[in-house]
């Protein structure tokens, strides 16, 4: 912890980790979409992870959050083998997952939204739609204060204030391990400089987040780690301060360590760049 | 600037009415189902003027009586449509439950607990609502489960529950039902009456202001914006007006003289001159549909389970994500259906006092109908109960209504189709250009 408090941009990488999935093998029919893949994220970490499209980068962390099962593989989370089955499981150990598709039941409002799952209730079991609302108000607050439709649908709402909705949900509960896939894709400027500084807010606060993006940028400014998926597999898992972002790219395109790219790879790269 | 001249001539007519508008925004009153309500009073109107007897009191006692089996329905249909299923087995189900019903009371009951048991019709229909649950739990898990089309196994359930009852009455009615049972069909004998309708008015109007309040005071805690105070007052007292109303046309009402003096003979109470004047009150059918209503309305709101099937029906994945066990909600609402099957076939049979074959037959149409009609949506996530029950009236009421000014029920049904067909095509329009 003391690692963390005195160089927040670069935490301990000894120690525990706060996940390590090993060996996670994900088929489809004949399609092998995640292939012997092995990470893993410690406390106040962010992790980028790439790769191309089909790479199986949402695939991996489905594994992580209970929505897809891996065929086989191991997951740790602090040290000890757990079982996910289903995202019930996920978030009992503390994992949340910010969805590409942001995964909202468009009909409900956002307080419902946010507490979907796991909803308040009042002492005879009823939902507490109040106290739900309160809470959400008061996390909306931080996260968006312009947001003031808590009892509209969420269909009705901007992609950036549906957005702030799902982040809302997977920070209320507390969550240890943040999955963030694509956060920035449907995001204007102000909105993305704003998810990127809640990044930063959550990872001092000690939370292990795993960050999928197609923006290569992005991951190299959050990121501590960075780990390259081509064709459902890791090419390699770098120290951000150790690569550049041509190298990161060259890892994404080719599937290739820098070190193995041949100078006729490298050409071909940069004519098609 | 430039939008100013931008500005069509109805935008600028939506401008001096937004003080109006927002009059009624303020009462945060659902319009929709608002306009539900005036079109049923226009309905009405309509029929009152084409000939003003059906607006006596016991046409609306008949009425709601008559709407009572399908309304209880309308409101389980709502909940499966909302999670994106259908049910088209509800006819034949209250058909099997309902020969179950008299098979039970005919031929079981004389024979073991004895016909002069008080409670056997209570036994009657815990055992009617265990085998409705049943019933449900068995389509309910062959769809949610096994992933078989609600649309393919509900039809199967409407032929095969149908052939069913053939089999399980030999092809002839079964008759008759306990006396007891059957005043949960209504008539003078099974309505509440009098005073103790006038207290039942009483009690639910305390309790509407009672919630009124504490949703205030609930919401002036966590400083959430507030209704206005007049706002307030003015849905009070309608609610409790509209309840009074309502008491009031069912007590205007009075037994058949003939029914009335065999009463009084058999209480030794001595007639007065001019006949014993007995009110009949609200029926049981309609006691039984506004507590499935009260019930139903707050399972679908207050309830985990109800949040559950509307997040289902929005987004199934997003639901699933959320840790929610969908397949089981699934499941459950199919149960919750069959119980309410049980409920609507008690209602039927006890006025038909036995089992019919043909018991049910084309409700799961009207039922659908109702459902769509009070705002349904076959997207998912959308469906409030109240407007289903509206919708249940509403189609009770073109029935009823044209079939007393004397159109034959084909000519009835044509009439149903075409409103059917225009309300839902109104209501789409609506939400296309509301978004």
């Amino acid at each position: 912890m003391t690692a963390t408090a005195t160089a927040p941009t670069a935490p301990a990488t000894s120690g525990t980790p706060l996940v390590e999935m090993r060996n996670i093998n994900v088929a489809f029919g004949g399609v092998h979409a995640v292939r012997d893949v092995t990470i893993d994220l410690f406390p106040g970490e962010v992790v980028g992870l790439v790769g191309g499209n089909g790479a199986g980068k949402s695939t991996l962390t489905k594994v992580l959050s209970g929505a897809q099962r891996a065929d086989s593989g191991q997951i740790l989370i602090e040290g000890e083998p757990k079982n996910i089955t289903n995202p019930r499981d996920a978030k009992e150990y503390g994992i949340e997952c910010i969805y590409q598709t942001l995964a909202l039941a468009d009909n409900l409002d956002a307080p419902a939204n946010l507490f979907l799952g796991r909803e308040l209730t009042t002492r005879l079991g009823n939902l507490d739609d109040d106290r739900m609302e309160d809470a959400t108000r008061k996390v909306m607050g931080r996260l968006n204060p312009n947001f003031h439709r808590f009892t509209t649908p969420v269909v009705s709402l901007s992609g950036g204030q549906r957005q702030a909705v799902a982040i809302a949900r997977a920070v209320y509960f507390n969550a240890k391990i943040l999955i963030m896939d694509e956060p920035t894709a449907a995001l204007g400027p102000a909105e993305t400089a704003q998810v990127r500084n809640l990044v930063r807010q959550l990872k001092a606060e000690g939370i292990g987040i795993l960050l999928i993006s197609h923006d290569i940028h992005d991951v190299y400014d959050l990121a501590d780690r960075v780990s390259v998926m081509y064709h459902g597999q890791i090419v390699d898992t770098v120290n951000k301060h150790e690569v550049s972002t041509d190298d990161i790219l060259g890892m994404i395109i080719l599937g290739k360590k820098p070190g193995d790219v041949t100078q006729k790879e490298l050409e071909q790269l940069e004519l098609r760049g | 600037m430039t939008d100013v001249a931008g500005v069509t001539p109805g935008q600028v007519a939506g401008r001096n009415r937004q003080s109006l508008g927002d009059l009624v925004k303020a009462t945060e009153i659902d319009l929709r189902l608002f306009g539900m309500v005036l079109a049923l009073v226009v309905i009405w109107i309509g029929l009152g003027l084409a000939n003003p007897v059906i607006l006596e009191p016991v046409n609306f006692l008949t009425f709601s009586v008559q709407a009572a089996s399908t309304a209880v329905l309308a409101t389980g249909m709502v909940l499966v449509i909302v999670s994106r299923n259908i049910d088209l087995s509800v006819g034949s189900v209250v058909g099997l439950i309902g020969m179950g019903y008299a098979v039970f009371m005919a031929d079981i009951v004389p024979t073991t607990i004895g016909l002069g048991n008080p409670i056997g019709w209570i036994i009657a229909l815990a055992l009617g609502i265990l085998f409705g649950a049943l019933i449900g739990a068995f389509q309910g898990f062959l769809i949610a489960y096994a992933e078989i089309p609600s649309f393919v196994v509900t039809l199967g359930g409407l032929l095969g529950f149908r052939g069913l009852i053939w089999q399980f009455s030999g092809g002839t009615t079964v008759a008759p039902n306990l006396p007891t049972f059957n005043l949960l069909g209504g008539g003078p004998e099974g309505s509440l009456g009098g005073i103790w309708a006038w207290l039942l008015g009483a009690i639910i109007s305390v309790a509407a202001v009672l919630l009124l309040l504490s949703a205030r005071r609930t919401r002036r805690k966590y400083g959430f914006p507030l209704r206005p105070m007049w706002a307030e007052a003015a849905i009070a007292v309608v609610s409790v007006l509209a309840i009074f109303a309502g008491v009031f046309v069912a007590n205007s009402y009075h037994w058949p003289p003939g029914l009335a003096t065999a009463y009084a003979q058999a209480h030794g109470i001595a007639e007065p001159p001019g006949g014993l004047v007995i009110e009949a009150g609200i029926p049981i059918p309609l006691l039984i549909v506004i507590g499935v209503t009260i019930a139903m309305t707050f399972l679908s709101t207050r309830r985990r389970f109800g949040r559950d099937i509307f997040a289902y029906g929005g987004n199934p994945i997003a639901a699933e994500l959320a840790g929610i066990n969908t397949r089981w909600v699934v499941m459950r609402t199919f149960i919750l259906m069959g119980i309410l099957c049980a409920i609507s076939a008690a209602i039927a049979s006890a006025r038909l006092n036995g089992g019919t074959l043909d018991l049910g037959t084309g409700y799961e149409l009207y039922v659908i109908a109702a459902a769509v009609i009070g705002g349904t949506s076959f997207a998912g996530g959308i469906g409030t109960i109240p407007g289903a029950i509206l919708g249940a009236l509403v189609m009770q009421s073109l029935q009823y209504g044209l079939g007393f000014l004397g159109f034959n029920s084909p000519q009835v049904n044509m009439v149903a189709a075409v409103v059917l067909v225009a309300v839902v095509g109104i209501d789409s329009w609506n939400r296309r250009r509301a978004r």
